[in-house]
């Protein structure tokens, strides 16, 4: 999978999560970035990427998730391995 | 909303809550309010949400107050402003297995085990009392779900050192506290986390990231189950099913293939599915639920299918049997008016996903789930938790025959020229007196179900109608029927609040079984012989009106009081005691309860 696939993807989710169109994710994107991204939100968020990429994270790799970059870089890892 | 009936896709709801909500408000829904507690030994939050999206649904908006986390006992156990303030309908209390503080040690004497649970069971049972001392309201319980490891293996679940059996112990406790206390309500955890899978149900990796005890993946599920407690008990139930034949009560067309040739019975597996099911179905009568049919068929051919030898349903289970080739949506709106109950009151049961699509097209609210294979219909319908069980009234048991007691008197009238002529035949006989204890359950639940010869739709728990029975400023009044087909049980209640020399009628209903039967005159008559009694020199009656109740707007004039101011939030009427009272029933034997 691309990385730019991924990046749509997961922008498709952020928006039907917090029901806003206009959410368009960059790398440096964080919870400081969008409003309603708390911490219980951030559950969700993790649920809804493990269901729609079919892959479960450990809990390091949910605490290294500081921005969408790294949630991207996390799936390609996981997918990726998946693929191979 | 098909999105929220089983079987629900758990992750889109959770993903798309925001949206569905939205949705749902937007259905133009008449809903009731109602203030929900979430006290929680774990984190609560998508419990929260998910609770709503399923409590709009089934028509009644939500408020919530969730407790700070896991503080269920410090918040229940003791005074709580907070809480107070919020004045709650009901308290939900989430607790899992991760509450328990202590666990036996292998060595631990029996005695001390026992104490044990007693300390466990204490603890919660603190929390109750107070909360029904405080609140009364009704309260919601969670059992406890098994460990999700067994230190003893197998004897985890017969020695009394297992968690297993320790857990097992103390559900037992909290069921015996439920058999002996109204108004509290086990969830049953421990069958839910089974049916999910208790592996992927209790997966720690929740907990330890953000303190939820269960899989986030299975709230949906839960906050399903609560809801079905919620809604029984504010009298959202179901009230029966209309159900297909050809392919949904038996494998094949009785037409096309011949009765001999349907599947049915114990003989090969495809008809003991069928067999299954309509023990299933005919179970359900105990509950209150009312059984029809709508099938697109001859008449001759369906009642011949029904007395199939190995059919356990026979046409008598039945109250209105459709057979004919109008469309499905026509036949289930005569149904619902012979019944005298609005659609949304009925579950449509048929294998034809393009019968089930016209049902929903009506968008009455029909619940048309997808029952799947003949091997899971019950298992698809079951979970759905339409006539989820909260407190069982005769009434509910005798319902079907109440209902075929109705299609008699139908019968019965249209012998009669006059109608007075037939009132007069059905030799009725009322009881209208004071709410008393054994009708307490009765009349709490037609508060919350009566939506159509309601005139304020005010809606009341059982504690509440308790408080009010047992409060001297309130007149109350309930009435029961009887006539030669049979007793309709208590069908008509009345709640006025006595202020200085007026009576304000808080709240007016009757069940429209005995619509047209004299019994509202009959109920009138009696009150105001008791407002007289007590000195009281006016009658207010108020409509307020809803998207359902628009067939009593004119009740307060045709029983000759006047009105006194009308907008859009409904209209205030009254009537001077010192006026002559004519008593308006004609064909009802009254006798003081």
């Amino acid at each position: 999978m691309k990385r730019e696939e991924v990046f749509e993807r997961l922008n498709e989710i952020f928006r039907s999560n917090f029901d806003d169109e206009g959410i368009t994710l960059t790398d440096r994107t964080s919870s400081e970035d969008i409003e309603d991204w708390d911490s219980l939100e951030q559950v969700n968020l993790v649920v809804a990427i493990q269901g729609a990429f079919h892959v479960k994270f450990n809990i390091d790799e949910v605490n290294a998730m500081g921005n969408v970059g790294e949630m991207v870089d996390a799936i390609l890892q996981k997918a990726g391995a998946k693929d191979e | 909303m098909k999105e929220l009936e089983y079987p629900f896709d758990a992750q889109y709801l959770l993903t798309h809550r925001r949206q569905i909500r939205k949705a749902l408000k937007a259905q133009g829904t008449a809903f009731v309010d109602k203030r929900v507690a979430i006290l929680g030994g774990s984190t609560t939050a998508a419990i929260g949400w998910m609770m709503e999206l399923f409590l709009l649904n089934q028509g009644i908006r939500p408020e919530f107050y969730e407790s700070g986390y896991n503080r269920y006992y410090e918040e229940g156990a003791f005074p709580n402003a907070g809480l107070e303030e919020f004045r709650p309908d009901i308290i939900y209390i989430h607790t899992t297995n991760r509450n328990i503080s202590r666990y036996p040690q292998i060595n631990d004497s029996p005695e001390a085990v026992d104490r044990m649970l007693s300390e466990e069971f204490g603890k919660l049972e603190k929390v109750w009392g107070n909360l029904k001392d405080t609140y009364r309201c009704p309260v919601i319980q969670n059992n406890f779900e098994l460990p999700f490891y067994r230190l003893l293996g197998n004897k985890d679940a017969s020695d009394i050192h297992g968690a297993v059996n320790f857990l097992t112990r103390l559900n037992l406790k909290l069921y015996g506290y439920a058999q002996a206390h109204e108004g509290f309500y086990i969830c049953d955890l421990n069958y839910i986390s089974a049916d999910y899978g208790l592996k992927e149900w209790s997966d720690p990796f929740y907990w330890y990231m953000y303190k939820y005890a269960v899989n986030v993946d299975a709230v949906p599920f839960l906050a399903s189950n609560v809801s079905n407690i919620i809604k029984s008990v504010f009298g959202k139930n179901k009230k029966g099913f209309v159900v297909d034949l050809d392919n949904t009560l038996w494998g094949g067309v009785v037409g096309d293939d011949g009765v001999e040739n349907i599947k049915i019975g114990s003989e090969e597996a495809g008809g003991q599915a069928y067999l299954e099911f309509q023990g299933y179905l005919k179970a359900h009568k105990q509950l209150g639920a009312v059984l029809n049919v709508a099938s697109k068929n001859d008449r001759g051919n369906a009642l011949a299918g029904l007395v199939h030898p190995d059919s356990r349903l026979h046409p008598d289970d039945f109250v209105e049997i459709k057979a004919n080739w109008e469309p499905k949506d026509r036949n289930f709106e005569e149904i619902a008016r012979s019944l005298n109950v609005l659609p949304d009151s009925l579950v449509f049961v048929d294998d034809n996903p393009a019968e089930r699509h016209i049902i929903e097209g009506r968008q009455w609210g029909v619940s048309a789930p997808d029952i799947g294979e003949p091997h899971h219909f019950i298992q698809n319908i079951d979970r759905n938790g339409y006539f989820e069980v909260t407190t069982v009234s005769s009434e509910d048991q005798n319902r079907n025959e109440m209902y075929k007691k109705d299609a008699e008197r139908r019968k019965h009238q249209s012998g009669f020229a006059d109608y007075g002529e037939y009132l007069k035949s059905l030799g009725m006989e009322a009881a209208i007196g004071p709410f008393e204890p054994v009708y307490m359950a009765r009349i709490a639940q037609l508060t919350n179900k009566t939506n159509q010869f309601n005139l304020t739709t005010k809606r009341h728990t059982q504690a509440e109608i308790e408080a009010i029975a047992g409060d001297p400023s309130f007149i109350t009044l309930c009435g029961r029927l009887k006539d030669r087909f049979g007793d309709n049980g208590v069908v008509s209640v009345i709640i006025g609040r006595v202020t200085g020399t007026e009576c304000h009628i808080d709240l007016w209903l009757m069940s429209c079984r005995v619509l047209k039967r004299d019994m509202e005159c009959a109920m009138m008559d009696e009150l105001v012989r008791r407002c007289r009694e007590r000195g009281l020199q006016k009658i207010y009656g108020y409509y307020l009106p809803t998207g359902k109740n628009g067939m009593v707007r004119e009740f307060y004039k045709q029983q000759g009081f006047k009105m006194e101011a009308v907008g859009q939030e409904g209209s205030i009427w009254s009537y001077g005691l010192a006026e002559p009272w004519e008593t308006k029933n004609k064909y009802i034997k009254v006798e003081e309860a």
